[in-house]
């Protein structure tokens, strides 16, 4: 596709994980755009029924159907909101030319009954299809239907669980043939083409969750891809000020005297109270400064994505994708 | 400060009122749950009241500053707290709280052939709405051991805040189903049979897709399970009429975002919708503005001018920074007045962005202020 050396060269299936509140929807998005940037068909799916693609891309709510979201340089973006009870009709159909038994079981609640009963089993139907969307080819041999797959998937509490399909139904179904299906699934994750990024804010707890979900998915060796940064706002002031403010130090005088020459009324009460904003801004760098600093212990790739103070719209997120693409992640 | 010009949440009344039982703290993930719930037993606390928090995956920071450095289930009492009143603070482990109900309700053999069952093990360590029933199994047990005037519970982080209301009942559902019942019968014989194929047809189903050793294990946990605990549903309900009781309140968090104020939202109808009292809504780390008079436009035209000219960089940076204050803030109160335009009767309160992560009780403390309503920051 590109003649270019990207980090992820070589990964179709990104999953996408992060912390609660972290914005993984938004970033996953912007993933897709940019990876589509250069003519590839890219599909982003997301799995929790929570509908947090479409209003991203202004289009009606996503349905078990592939449908074109987002047209970005010469590619496009395909969105699919993975349902399980339609992949079990799915995979009854597929696997076991069941299809008809379908209605019976949606009457006698077998579905919540399946996936509940082997919570592993929803997980497996889910992953599934994903997995399925990764190896579609147009025709036997022939090229891959999509050029990459981004998974908008559940937060970093659950991403082992989720994507360790093995574990997940080999403690329960053991013999069932839910068990055949996840042994397929288990090679397209586990394969070189899978990377799981991370997507954190420079905040305590959802950097801990990053540690801790990286450190679980190498344990299950499975490829840990980038770490996603989210919600970064640009460096206004230099080093020295931010340090000294942190302390509670700025030079409200010479902020003054900027404020004067700038027209403003009543420049030393306005300078002291915006004083007052540089010491929180930079109590809060230093924070992040901190966050950052642990981050670095992941020894993975970090890319900003930056805070877009107007709210997420699609001429945003293609600033984002942007971005990512001039940061060389994909 | 009445924001907007929705009505306020007065949070001191609430927890003044000796007649507030329990408070329950939700909301979608990511928003602040677990501090709002610690800030309001801690200041409940200090007014006097005897409080616990019952928290659910709190960051490792802030359970230290509540004193918790394990998961054991058992409330401690908070160290340092101000006043009269006290403070116990307990991580709820799902896992224990299903094992010590079942341990509390069957004999010693019944409770470790339950124990044994490869089903029940994955249902109280994986089950989708197991952690959300066990807060309510918690806070249920607390609640009649009566040690404590006022119980605070944070809720589960769950893709969606409406889980934690439907996830107990939907265990509940599950447990006592009749598919369940019916794999739960000792042989499939008698009046069950005119249930008829449908339901044949799918246990067969069922049984090829799973495997059939797990349908045997579902069944003898069933067989074990249902005489320890009679209805499972029924306990379902009575959890959920214990939120509906007087003296249950209701705290929605959100954070001035457009995706944490549409499940706010959804939440809200939904209480009201099930009768469950709500005190109001704690909009959380709102952009905090000190010098409110200068507009985004003013700042930003006066940035201009000075980095044109080449000089003051100070004054020109500051005034920068001021300039995404101003429209941050400007951006949530459109959303807070969009919430507040839908639901012009829920009480609101902002507590205001913190720079620094909260680790300490005075961190807890400022935050409860604010929840009080004496930060009066624009």
């Amino acid at each position: 596709m590109s003649s270019r050396d990207r980090d992820w060269d070589g990964a179709r299936l990104h999953v996408v994980t992060g912390k609660g509140g972290t914005g993984k929807t938004t970033v996953a998005a912007a993933l897709a755009l940019a990876l589509a940037a250069e003519g590839g068909r890219v599909l982003l799916v997301e799995v929790e029924g929570r509908q947090g693609i479409a209003p991203l891309f202004g289009v009606p709510p996503l349905s078990y159907e592939e449908r074109r979201v987002a047209a970005a340089g010469r590619g496009e973006v395909r969105a699919l909101s993975v349902d399980a009870e339609e992949a079990l009709v799915e995979y009854l159909d597929l696997f076991h030319g069941l299809r008809r038994a379908a209605g019976a079981l949606r009457r006698f609640g077998a579905v919540d009954f399946v996936t509940a009963i082997a919570p592993g089993a929803r997980d497996v139907l889910l992953t599934g299809k994903v997995s399925e969307a990764v190896r579609r080819r147009s025709r036997p041999g022939g090229p891959h239907v999509y050029d990459a797959v981004v998974l908008d998937a559940p937060p970093t509490g659950r991403i082992a669980r989720f994507l360790d399909v093995t574990a997940a139904v080999s403690g329960l179904a053991r013999v069932g043939t839910v068990r055949d299906h996840a042994d397929q699934v288990r090679e397209v994750v586990h394969s070189a083409e899978t990377v799981v990024h991370f997507v954190t804010l420079l905040e305590e707890m959802p950097v801990q969750e990053c540690l801790d979900g990286i450190a679980e998915l190498r344990a299950l060796g499975l490829n840990v891809g980038g770490v996603l940064v989210n919600k970064v706002r640009p460096a206004l002031l230099e080093d020295s000020v931010l340090t000294a403010a942190a302390g509670g130090v700025v030079d409200v005088d010479a902020l003054a005297r900027g404020l004067q020459a700038a027209g403003l009324p009543e420049p030393d009460g306005l300078a002291r109270r915006l004083s007052g904003e540089v010491v929180e801004h930079a109590r809060h760098v230093r924070m992040e400064r901190e966050a950052r600093e642990r981050l670095a212990a992941a020894a993975r790739p970090c890319y900003d994505v930056a805070l877009l103070e107007e709210g997420v719209d699609l001429a945003g997120l293609h600033r984002l994708a942007e971005s990512l693409r001039a940061q060389g992640a994909v | 400060m009445s924001p907007g010009g929705a009505p306020v949440l007065d949070v001191n009344a609430l927890l003044d009122d000796p007649a507030t039982r329990i408070v329950v703290c939700c909301g979608s993930g990511g928003v602040g749950k677990t501090t709002t719930a610690a800030a309001l037993a801690l200041r409940a606390a200090e007014r006097g009241r005897h409080a616990v928090v019952i928290t659910v995956d709190p960051a490792r920071r802030l359970a230290q500053s509540l004193g918790l450095t394990e998961l054991d289930n058992t409330p401690r009492r908070v160290p340092g707290t101000e006043g009269d009143g006290s403070l116990h603070a307990m991580m709820l482990d799902m896992k224990r709280t299903f094992d010590e109900t079942v341990a509390a309700n069957a004999d010693a053999e019944k409770a470790a052939q339950i124990f044994d069952n490869p089903f029940y093990q994955a249902l109280s360590s994986s089950f989708a709405g197991t952690q959300e029933y066990m807060a309510m199994e918690k806070l249920g047990q607390l609640r009649r051991s009566d040690e404590w005037d006022l119980i605070v519970v944070d809720t589960p982080p769950s893709r969606s805040a409406l889980d934690f209301l439907d996830a107990p009942k939907r265990l509940g559902r599950f447990l006592d189903g009749r598919l369940l019942r019916f794999l739960g019968s000792p042989a499939r014989s008698g009046p069950l049979r005119l249930i008829g194929a449908g339901l044949g047809l799918v246990t067969g189903v069922v049984a090829r897709v799973l495997g059939a050793q797990l349908l045997r294990d579902v069944q003898s946990f069933v067989g074990a399970f249902d005489s320890v605990f009679g209805g499972f549903q029924e306990r379902a309900e009575q959890t959920y009429r214990l939120l509906q009781a007087e003296g249950t309140a209701f705290v929605v968090v959100a954070a001035p975002e457009q995706d944490a104020l549409r499940e706010a939202s959804y939440f809200v109808d939904r209480l009201s919708a099930e009768r469950m009292p709500l005190a109001g809504l704690v909009l959380n780390r709102t952009q905090h503005v000190l010098a409110p008079d200068l507009s985004a436009a003013r700042a930003s035209a006066a940035a201009e001018a000075l980095e044109t000219a080449g000089e003051h960089p100070l004054a020109a940076a500051v005034l920068r920074l001021h300039t995404g204050r101003v429209r941050r803030r400007d951006r949530e109160r459109r959303l807070r007045d969009r919430f507040a335009a839908e639901h012009p009767e829920v009480g609101m309160v902002e507590v205001p962005a913190r720079p620094e992560d909260v680790h300490d009780l005075d961190a807890l403390r400022e935050i409860g202020r604010a929840l009080g309503g004496s930060d009066s920051a624009g």
